[in-house]
């Protein structure tokens, strides 16, 4: 009797068959997949352009089989901008991390939402910077010791984290947005399913989407990959809870 | 007949990248500036185009940025406080090899400064002004018209040599009104744009705008092959303007709003006998080099003008031949500070030996 081997699971057509340079436990590779299997399910990898960031997610073009525009450190958002309004058929995302997103690109992302371009924004909300090594980002929790921050983040001196996909969600031109994590199985699951809605929010004309997912940096946070990933769970998601803080049917 | 119409800089500007397929413009209100984007945001919409008033300068050079590696032709104009907080879009802008025009009608400074009319960003134009060792195309403007016939220029050289192109004007170009005769973009052949991204075609191969270059010698190879650019821009691409060089014992040299000055500071000297000529420079990057040498083998002395404390003549020096003498006449603005031709022909009869 002849067996046929039928496969159940496969690489996301969107992604390029390469090993990643992230470091071992880093979830960006989570995250980029889940990105390329919505951009699978609604078959738009032909016609999708994205925008690199500057930190560990400036290397997008390596591994997603799209076009990219890479950008200056946190202006993604106007960039995508100027592609949106160039070629306003095609599906554009950016991908931030917290550094570039919620600190030096702060004015950007507020303004493309609050003007409503068509984009979907990923934003992996890891509390640190990853790519230079370790120092406070925004989002770094209150006490949290970073190489900027050696004694714990100190609120009356640093701030407070700042929870990007509220403040977002207040503003008339965000039509989605909602905050995940993936590390759970049926987080990870969840994360897909809300990252697929960011996207056909773009591609139903519904507006500006934006979905903050909680990840790891094990190198940096000076963890194992299982300790890091514990970390979301018993700190992270205390202080970034998840949901879905907007979301708007109606076309825009 | 040609149209004649009776507008102001600002507006030619507009109407000249209009004219050259510019749909998209990107910008933030600062005087003396803001008639380009009132033109844009009131003639844009009609032409099927976008206009964007961008949360800030940054934002806008990166909006031009995204529609540039889209293949479109876009721009972004501002005065000299907001072209400085464009620079980090124009370093990668040149890193990323995108066409695109910058127009800077540029006001006083440093700092706040002033809205006077001024040359002090020539520097800045045309060293760089940016981090990482690039160049953009500068053109100078000195008069409405060429405010319209350098956008057009100005795309056409952007787009051939994927070098962000800049318009290097001032607030009395940009504010006075003269005669402009528009006319239709000159057909001519350009390179076509199969390095903007448009989505993956299926099958195609992906394309990637970027100024990252990471592996072993790329960046080395990526500089050296800007750096053949510029110098190919240099062989190819210099303009500037003569006027009565062929029997001047010296030479007058200017750009812009004091070019236009020293055109009547000349004529009136040569009616009082005076052998002066004039070469003025229209594009500054790249630098006429080989003009002035050329013309400072038989005439010795030169005289540059500029609204500064001395900028150009940097460069006029590095240009001319070894034995020709190198004079600054200048000055920094100040309210109502704009030198008269008068005042220029004093200096070139101080200069010029055997008056009549």
């Amino acid at each position: 009797m002849s067996q046929v081997e039928i496969p159940v699971f496969t690489a996301p057509r969107s992604l390029k068959p390469v090993v990643t340079h992230f470091c071992p436990g880093c979830q960006h590779g989570t995250v980029h997949r889940l990105v390329a299997e919505a951009l699978d399910h609604f078959a738009v990898q032909e016609r999708t352009i994205g925008v690199a960031s500057v930190g560990c997610s400036v290397f997008l073009y390596e591994y997603f089989a799209i076009d990219v525009v890479e950008s200056p450190h946190g202006r993604a958002p106007a960039v995508a901008t100027g592609v949106k309004r160039a070629l306003p058929d095609r599906v554009v995302f950016t991908y931030q991390g917290d550094g570039d997103l919620a600190a030096i690109g702060t004015s950007e992302i507020i303004h493309a939402a609050n003007r409503g371009e068509a984009l979907t924004v990923i934003f992996v909300n890891n509390t640190t910077y990853g790519m230079t090594g370790g120092q406070m980002a925004p989002t770094t929790l209150a006490g949290q010791q970073t190489s900027t921050s050696p004694y714990g983040r100190d609120p009356a001196n640093d701030g407070s984290p700042i929870r990007m996909a509220e403040l977002l969600a207040q503003l008339d031109g965000t039509r989605f947005s909602a905050r995940v994590a993936v590390d759970s199985p049926r987080h990870v699951i969840q994360a897909g399913r809300v990252i697929r809605e960011a996207f056909a929010t773009q591609i139903q004309a519904r507006g500006f989407a934006f979905v903050e997912v909680l990840a790891t940096c094990p190198t940096n946070w000076g963890m194992n990959p299982v300790q890091a990933n514990q970390r979301i769970a018993a700190e992270l998601i205390p202080c970034f809870p998840l949901g879905t803080f907007k979301k708007i049917e109606s076309q825009s | 007949m040609d149209q004649r119409l009776f507008v102001k800089g600002n507006e030619a500007v507009a109407m000249g990248a209009l004219a050259a397929g510019c749909r998209y413009y990107f910008g933030y209100p600062i005087t003396p500036q803001s008639d380009i984007p009132e033109f844009t945001a009131r003639e844009l919409p009609r032409l099927g185009g976008t206009f964007i008033q961008a949360e800030s300068e940054i934002a806008a050079i990166n909006m031009l940025l995204g529609a540039s590696a889209c293949g479109m032709r876009a721009m972004t104009s501002s005065s000299s406080p907001g072209i400085s907080l464009k620079q980090e879009g124009l370093s990668y802008m040149a890193g990323s090899e995108l066409p695109g025009l910058v127009v800077n009608i540029c006001r006083s400074g440093p700092g706040l400064g002033g809205i006077d009319a001024s040359q002090a960003d020539y520097f800045q134009a045309v060293k760089g002004g940016g981090h990482g060792g690039y160049r953009l195309i500068v053109l100078a403007p000195h008069s409405v018209q060429e405010m319209y016939d350098l956008a057009l220029l100005a795309f056409d050289l952007s787009d051939r040599y994927r070098i962000p192109a800049m318009l290097l004007g001032d607030s009395v170009i940009g504010q006075m009104k003269e005669a402009l005769i528009p006319h239709p973009r000159a057909q001519v052949e350009l390179p076509p744009k199969d390095w903007a991204v448009r989505g993956k075609q299926e099958g195609a191969p992906q394309r990637v705008v970027k100024s990252l270059y990471l592996g072993d010698g790329e960046l080395e190879a990526h500089n050296w092959r800007l750096h053949e650019r510029y110098a190919l821009l240099e062989a190819r691409e210099t303009r500037w303007e003569g006027l009565h060089t062929d029997d001047a014992e010296l030479l007058v040299t200017a750009f812009g709003i004091t070019a236009r000055i020293a055109k009547s500071a000349v004529r009136m000297a040569r009616e009082a006998g005076f052998k002066v000529g004039l070469l003025r420079p229209v594009s500054l990057f790249p630098f006429p080099r080989e003009a002035f040498r050329t013309v400072t083998l038989v005439t010795k002395k030169v005289l540059c003008c500029e609204l500064n404390t001395g900028q150009m003549v940097e460069d006029v020096r590095l240009s001319v031949a070894r034995d020709a003498e190198v004079y600054f006449y200048g000055r920094p603005p100040g309210a109502g500070s704009l030198p008269t031709p008068e005042e220029f022909a004093e200096q070139i009869a101080r200069y010029c030996g055997g008056a009549a």
